[in-house]
């Protein structure tokens, strides 16, 4: 089973099995974001709660497959506590490692994709590499990222009332 | 009376289709999704083959040789099809692009030109997407009624109220074989109870017309849609079928080339039908290919097919419940007698995806997901299911490496 094997990282199976950060948080001060994925039904719900510039927490629910699940947790731990601009750095770089068979068969600048990835430490986030090996998963593992990007667009544009 | 799966010869069958020769991560392809489109067999391949090569050109066009001939196969797939379903005439046989289209044909040409605002169009909760939509975008432009009849804690129609659901219908648009479940419907007591309330029906014929003998006769229905590429044909191509008078009553669907009598300045008159719902160059070779799947079964004669489907479905979910007991849920009719060869199921705690994920890696291709039929998912309340189909190249060796597999997928992913 290795191509398996490298889809299903032991530190993916273990989020997935015991996700991080998973719960409500009160809205307001919170704001509830969801995202769906209508190919597979995977749902995504984040509770964000952004003051001066920091995410200073963050919870998470949803259903849905090992991939999207796993992917919401490792999201969820890497953000938390974190400066709302590492966070963006984080999504972009998350993406980029996404999408590099895509880039590839665009033809588009690889040294973009380096740029993106440059200096950023995706840790953990680095198993969810092997999901670009099968790319009917990649949507699995990027919905948790557009909800936190839409959840932090939301966040700049109509600040908390708290 | 044997009903075992040896109603078949199906290692013969399996010599006729190359693509189960080949291997997938190194292992003997199990094709168990036969429901969303099945595979080809090799007498389908050769008459596609033989027309691109000897005869090909535009049909109902050029007077020269070969256009003869490519005229007269397609027309000749049109006739294979039509008694292939009990039709009275070949152009009862109206050629869409898909079972979908054929299913539009009827939105966009009968009924608007037959409903208005307040009609009633009745649906059931096992309806495709195909046979939601449509009749969604009609409520939106015309402001109709959509009734659903609900189901029973095992997936059937619930037909308690069937009569006050029909009761000032305009139509039922129903399937005949749900695509998740595999409840077979009782189209025949549908009809009448319809017809009683002054509907027209349209049967969604999809799942039923490759598994079981279908006579459109003996339906009594006013439309019946369906597709070549799960009936063994190509992709490209399905059909509608509806009595002679009914489609000569129906305003066009699409304009075009074929599909008229003459065109002015002023404005056009349509051609005879079927060619009337034809516009522009049709699916030539697909046609041909389509005619030749339907040979292809009626050499093994659908009873047959049925009987094999319903003895391999009966092994499956014995095999199934046997080795996993309560750690797998089977949505439908319990047994096999009331439902066709398509087992939907919820294993463990494991999402469809990964569950299909983790057997393809044993060769093994099932189906995950909402099976294009979100109604359904939310009355069994999850977002997806694994779903197991067969067609007449499977056989009991299949079934057992999907239990195989599926033992493999539950331990990689225990806790």
């Amino acid at each position: 089973m290795s191509g398996l094997q490298d889809l299903y990282r032991e530190i993916i199976l273990d989020h997935y099995r015991a996700p991080r950060n998973r719960g409500e948080l009160p809205v307001p001060p919170a704001r509830m974001v969801e995202g769906f994925n209508p190919l597979c039904g995977d749902e995504v719900v984040l509770y964000l709660e952004v003051e001066d510039g920091v995410v200073t927490d963050v919870k998470t629910g949803g259903q849905g497959c090992s991939i999207s699940q796993a992917s919401t947790s490792m999201m969820s731990a890497a953000i938390k506590g974190k400066p709302v601009e590492e966070a963006r750095t984080l999504i972009r770089a998350f993406k980029a490692l996404m999408s590099i068979h895509e880039s590839k068969l665009e033809g588009a600048d690889e040294t973009d994709l380096a740029d993106e990835l440059a200096g950023v430490q995706l840790g953990d986030l680095e198993a969810l590499q092997g999901v670009v090996k099968f790319p009917v998963r990649i949507k699995c593992a990027t919905l948790a990222w557009n909800v936190l990007q839409q959840g932090l667009d939301e966040a700049e544009t109509e600040p908390s009332s708290g | 009376m044997s009903t075992d799966a040896s109603a078949l010869d199906v290692a013969r069958i399996q010599a006729d289709f190359p693509i189960l020769k080949r291997l997938v991560n190194g292992k003997r392809l199990v094709y168990l999704d036969s429901a969303s489109s099945a595979q080809k067999p090799v007498q389908v391949l050769d008459a596609m083959d033989r027309i691109y090569r000897e005869s090909y050109a535009n049909v109902h066009r050029g007077v020269y040789t070969i256009a003869e001939e490519a005229t007269a196969a397609f027309e000749a797939g049109r006739a294979k099809v039509a008694r292939f379903v009990g039709a009275a005439e070949s152009r009862e046989i109206v050629f869409t692009r898909n079972a979908t289209e054929a299913i539009n044909l009827v939105a966009y040409s009968w009924a608007r030109a037959n409903l208005h605002e307040g009609d009633v169009i009745v649906l059931s909760y096992l309806e495709h997407h195909a046979n939601v939509v449509p009749w969604h975008i009609l409520r939106q432009e015309r402001g109709v009624e959509i009734r659903w009849i609900p189901l029973t804690s095992d997936q059937r129609l619930d037909l308690t109220d069937l009569d006050r659901l029909l009761d000032g219908a305009s139509l039922l648009a129903i399937t005949a074989m749900s695509n998740v479940t595999g409840t077979i419907v009782d189209v025949p007591h549908l009809v009448r109870a319809a017809r009683a309330a002054g509907a027209h029906v349209l049967v969604d014929a999809c799942q039923a017309v490759p598994q079981m003998p279908v006579d459109v006769q003996a339906w009594g229905a006013d439309f019946i849609a369906f597709s070549s590429h799960k009936l063994l044909g190509p992709a490209g191509i399905g059909a509608l079928w509806a009595k002679a008078e009914l489609l000569e009553e129906m305003p066009p669907f699409m304009g075009g080339g074929e599909m008229i009598r003459d065109v002015t300045t002023e404005g056009f008159s349509t051609n005879d039908i079927p060619w009337k719902f034809e516009a522009g160059t049709p699916a030539i070779v697909e046609a041909v290919g389509f005619g030749a799947g339907v040979d292809y079964l009626e050499a093994i004669g659908m009873d047959a097919v049925r009987a094999h489907e319903r003895a391999l479905t009966e092994y499956t979910l014995g095999a199934l419940a046997d080795r996993f007991g309560d750690n797998l849920t089977v949505y439908g009719p319990a047994g096999a007698d009331d439902r066709g060869g398509v087992i939907s199921f919820l294993f463990d705690d494991i999402h469809a995806h990964d569950v299909s994920q983790v057997v393809d890696e044993e060769g093994v291709c099932v189906r995950a997901g909402h099976h294009c039929a979100k109604p359904l998912m939310r009355v069994l309340g999850v977002p997806a299911t694994t779903r197991a189909s067969f067609g007449v190249y499977n056989d009991r060796a299949d079934a057992d490496a999907l239990v195989e597999a599926l033992a493999k997928a539950e331990s990689f992913f225990s806790i």
